[in-house]
């Protein structure tokens, strides 16, 4: 008979999950993306994945050493910021400058406020905000590869069209991401002599073959924004898997829908084209991947709804009525400072408590 | 099906022993038995080294209000009064009796749940030593006598049996159904309720259908199938599952007009009616995969561990974890050399090292599974960041106290932190604050 036994509080069983666990679970959750963008832009998605990821892992470790910390490369947190930043940059910019917002990511908005757990941020989405700031001239142009063609214009009506303002706003749209292109066109219906071409251009953009389109993949973007569909699948892996909470997704999303179909149109209210916000731009990325972040989103069932409504208003406005053309990333990272707050006033009443 | 919110599913492993039937081991050659078997004061000795006492005779009296009387387990002789481990307060002061060769009972009088009025019941329930026997041995006596202004109207018998591994309570119902429905019967009775409500995990369907079977002469008696989750037997889970009714922060059972007692409890509350028999013994599972064969014995209050370990087939050589009762809220035992099964033991379970959770706590990731899974709708991850940084106060405010130490929320962590112990730190220290305020005021004075 064994003299001692091992002894420890209770409980004395546990379920078999860690925080590695939940970290390479999330990361495989991203791989039928991954895969997509491979095939969409070929090896290029390689090189910037290996530099964001790699930035990210030196980083994690440089900064380890630095505190005096374990090194912790192997619970995944890192890598998964790594892999975060990758889809947040369009494939054309410099590995150097992935590296780098990859190391802000990590060394600033990680460690700096303590490591995994205790930073108030996204760190993939601090990394991409870091970038947009530092180069905005690489962060939002140099669409490639699927970008072309998206929208069918009619080329007659281009070809006819002699003002050289209505050529070049033709080519800017047709250069674009879909976000983009709505931004232009919408600024332009003010303008009499493109009206007509605008109007054109929005209706080819929620039409349902440029949802189709913008579902499959076949649009310009950054490297995770133009794989609804494979993000979608991987969302919902975690879903089932239990590794983020619905109610984000579904609150985040719902919100997005439902305003713009009621304020998205150009004929008033209710005219919106809800899928084509649902499938463009960062939206399903953030949705299912960097607003249910746990570290960074409410701890309460009640609180995560906030948190996701918040994104999904802060997202449509930036959309519509903001300076940029897309507002995922900024949404989430706004509501990132109000998660303590929003935790706060959301405590449960518990069991049996009477409410005074 | 009836449940309530929250909790968890872990793994049952109750097949290792639900198919066991109940064994009455043969008696011990000497029993240890604690004076601490029960949630408030320890008992008082009254016989002293040599004395000769029989089966079911008083060996330590109530000291107090909420305490109890412990009984010789066996007929011999005392043959010392001494420190010896125990299963939960980890040492304890027990009396030690070898057994000589017969087994002679005491005598007490006996009753039927028609002659046995309210204060003969309770003076037997008294008398008999009777406890909690789900593991919480809280007095059943002092239970079962509510101050008058409470009404009470429903005796709920917990047969939930939540506790992963353990299936004595199963056996129990389903081998003494007749007596358990008695049991009932007697407590509802003599405490003025209308009904007695058995609740059972639907995970037991032959219990379920024993104890139906049982309970089906006598009109107040009901049964009910509960849903198979962890903590289902927790006292105010079980009260909510069943009627609804939620016990008020920091009230009890009686606040809603229910007391709650366990089957074992009514099991022994039929045999100090029917049959005169003291508490001196109880239904134990020993199991879990460190065994090398699983048993349900009935087995006499003193015995050891170790013996029934060995009884019920040994150990195996890859054993690292003994723990006293269920896994989720069972006490981990340093040895089983002399440690006395007790009136609260429900479980003897022997884990391998391969089995052993790894305790390596890292930085709490906010996923909020603690906070999804708290059968009290607490925020167990603010509960432990606010004790660690010793803001006991605040931990108050957010209803520390109110958590019952399931242990849910430690069983789901990814991140592998000791809540519950973190949780008790903090309980702990509130009641140290409050001792000192009390004390302050009363210098005031």
């Amino acid at each position: 008979m064994a003299e001692k036994f091992y002894v420890a509080t209770s409980p004395h069983i546990k379920k078999n999950i860690s925080v590695t666990k939940v970290m390479w679970l999330v990361i495989a959750a991203l791989l039928p993306a991954y895969i997509h963008t491979v095939f969409l832009f070929g090896m290029t998605t390689v090189w910037v994945s290996l530099a964001a990821v790699g930035g990210a892992l030196v980083s994690e470790a440089f900064m380890q050493l630095l505190f005096k910390k374990k090194i912790t490369l192997y619970d995944g947190s890192a890598f998964l910021t790594g892999l975060l930043v990758a889809f947040n940059v369009p494939p054309t910019i410099a590995l150097w400058k992935v590296a780098l917002g990859s190391a802000f990511a990590i060394i600033v908005a990680k460690q700096l406020f303590g490591g995994l757990g205790y930073n108030i941020f996204n760190p993939a989405l601090a990394g991409r905000a870091f970038l947009m700031a530092s180069y905005p001239a690489d962060m939002t142009s140099g669409w490639s590869a699927p970008a072309n063609g998206f929208l069918s214009l009619n080329p007659a009506a281009s070809q006819a069209a002699a003002d050289p303002a209505v050529v070049k706003f033709l080519d800017s749209v047709t250069s674009a991401t879909p976000l983009n292109a709505l931004k232009t066109a919408r600024a332009a219906l003010n303008d009499p002599g493109l009206e007509d071409q605008a109007r054109h251009v929005i209706g080819e953009l929620f039409s349902g073959e440029s949802v189709i389109n913008a579902f499959l993949g076949k649009v310009g973007g950054c490297l995770g924004e133009t794989t609804a569909l494979f993000l979608l699948i991987g969302g919902l892996f975690l879903l089932v898997a239990k590794l983020a909470d619905w109610r984000v997704p579904a609150g985040y999303l719902g919100t997005v829908a439902l305003l713009a179909w009621a304020f998205g149109g150009i004929d008033g209210l209710f005219t919106g084209e809800p899928l084509f916000h649902l499938f463009t731009g960062g939206l399903m990325l953030g949705a299912f991947f960097m607003a249910t972040d746990m570290v960074t989103s409410p701890i309460t069932a009640k609180g995560r709804w906030i948190f996701a409504v918040g994104c999904g208003v802060l997202t449509f406005t930036i959309r519509m009525w903001g300076g940029y053309p897309e507002g995922v990333s900024y949404s989430i990272l706004l509501m990132n400072i109000f998660v303590p707050l929003i935790d706060r006033y959301t405590v449960p009443v518990s069991f049996g408590e009477v409410k005074s | 099906m009836l449940t309530f919110k929250g909790g968890i599913h872990p793994p049952e492993g109750k097949a290792l022993s639900e198919h066991k039937p109940l064994k009455r081991l043969s008696l011990p050659d000497k029993v240890i038995i604690p004076l601490s078997q029960h949630i408030g004061a320890p008992a008082k000795a009254v016989v002293q080294v040599g004395d000769e006492v029989l089966t079911g005779q008083k060996i330590a009296e109530a000291a107090g209000t909420i305490s109890a009387n412990i009984h010789s387990s066996v007929t011999g002789k005392v043959i010392g009064i001494g420190e010896f481990p125990h299963p939960v307060a980890g040492r304890g002061t027990a009396v030690v009796i070898e057994r000589s060769g017969e087994d002679r009972f005491f005598e007490y009088p006996t009753y039927t749940v028609e002659t046995c009025g309210r204060e003969d019941f309770l003076k037997i329930v008294a008398e008999m030593g009777i406890v909690g026997l789900g593991g919480a041995t809280f007095p059943t006596h002092v239970k079962l006598s509510p101050p008058s202004w409470k009404k009470v109207d429903t005796v709920i018998l917990n047969g939930a049996e939540c506790e992963p591994y353990l299936t004595c309570d199963d056996r129990l119902m389903q081998e003494e159904s007749r007596k358990i429905a008695l049991g009932l019967l007697l407590m509802v009775k003599n405490t003025g309720a209308e009904t007695g409500i058995v609740g059972i995990e639907h995970n037991k369907p032959e219990a379920y259908e024993k104890m139906k079977e049982a309970c089906a002469p006598y009109k107040e008696l009901k049964v009910a199938l509960v849903k198979t989750k962890y903590p289902q037997g927790a006292e105010k889970q079980l009260i909510d599952s069943l009627t609804r009714r939620k016990v008020p922060a920091g009230g009890l059972p009686l606040d809603v007009g229910i007391i709650v007692q366990n089957v074992g409890t009514a099991f022994a509350v039929y045999e100090a009616v029917y049959e005169g028999k003291p508490l001196i013994e109880r239904a134990v599972t020993v199991s879990g995969e460190g065994m090398k064969d699983t048993a349900n014995f009935i087995t006499r209050i003193g015995d050891t561990y170790e013996r029934l370990i060995d009884e019920a087939g040994g150990m195996k050589e890859e054993a690292g974890c003994l723990i006293s009762g269920g896994p989720m809220m069972g006490f981990a035992q340093v040895t089983a050399r002399q440690l006395p099964v007790i009136k609260g033991t429900s479980g003897i379970l022997l884990f391998t090292r391969k089995q052993l959770p790894g305790y390596e706590e890292s930085p709490c990731i906010s996923c909020g599974a603690c906070v999804s899974v708290c059968p009290m709708k607490l925020l167990p991850t603010q509960l432990v960041t606010l004790v660690k940084n010793k803001r006991f106060e605040e931990a108050g405010e957010m209803n520390i106290n109110s958590c019952i130490e399931c242990g849910s929320c430690a069983y789901v962590c990814p991140s592998r932190i000791p809540l519950v112990q973190y949780v008790r730190l903090g309980k702990g220290a509130l009641r140290k604050i409050s001792a000192r305020e009390r004390a302050k005021k009363e210098e005031a004075k």
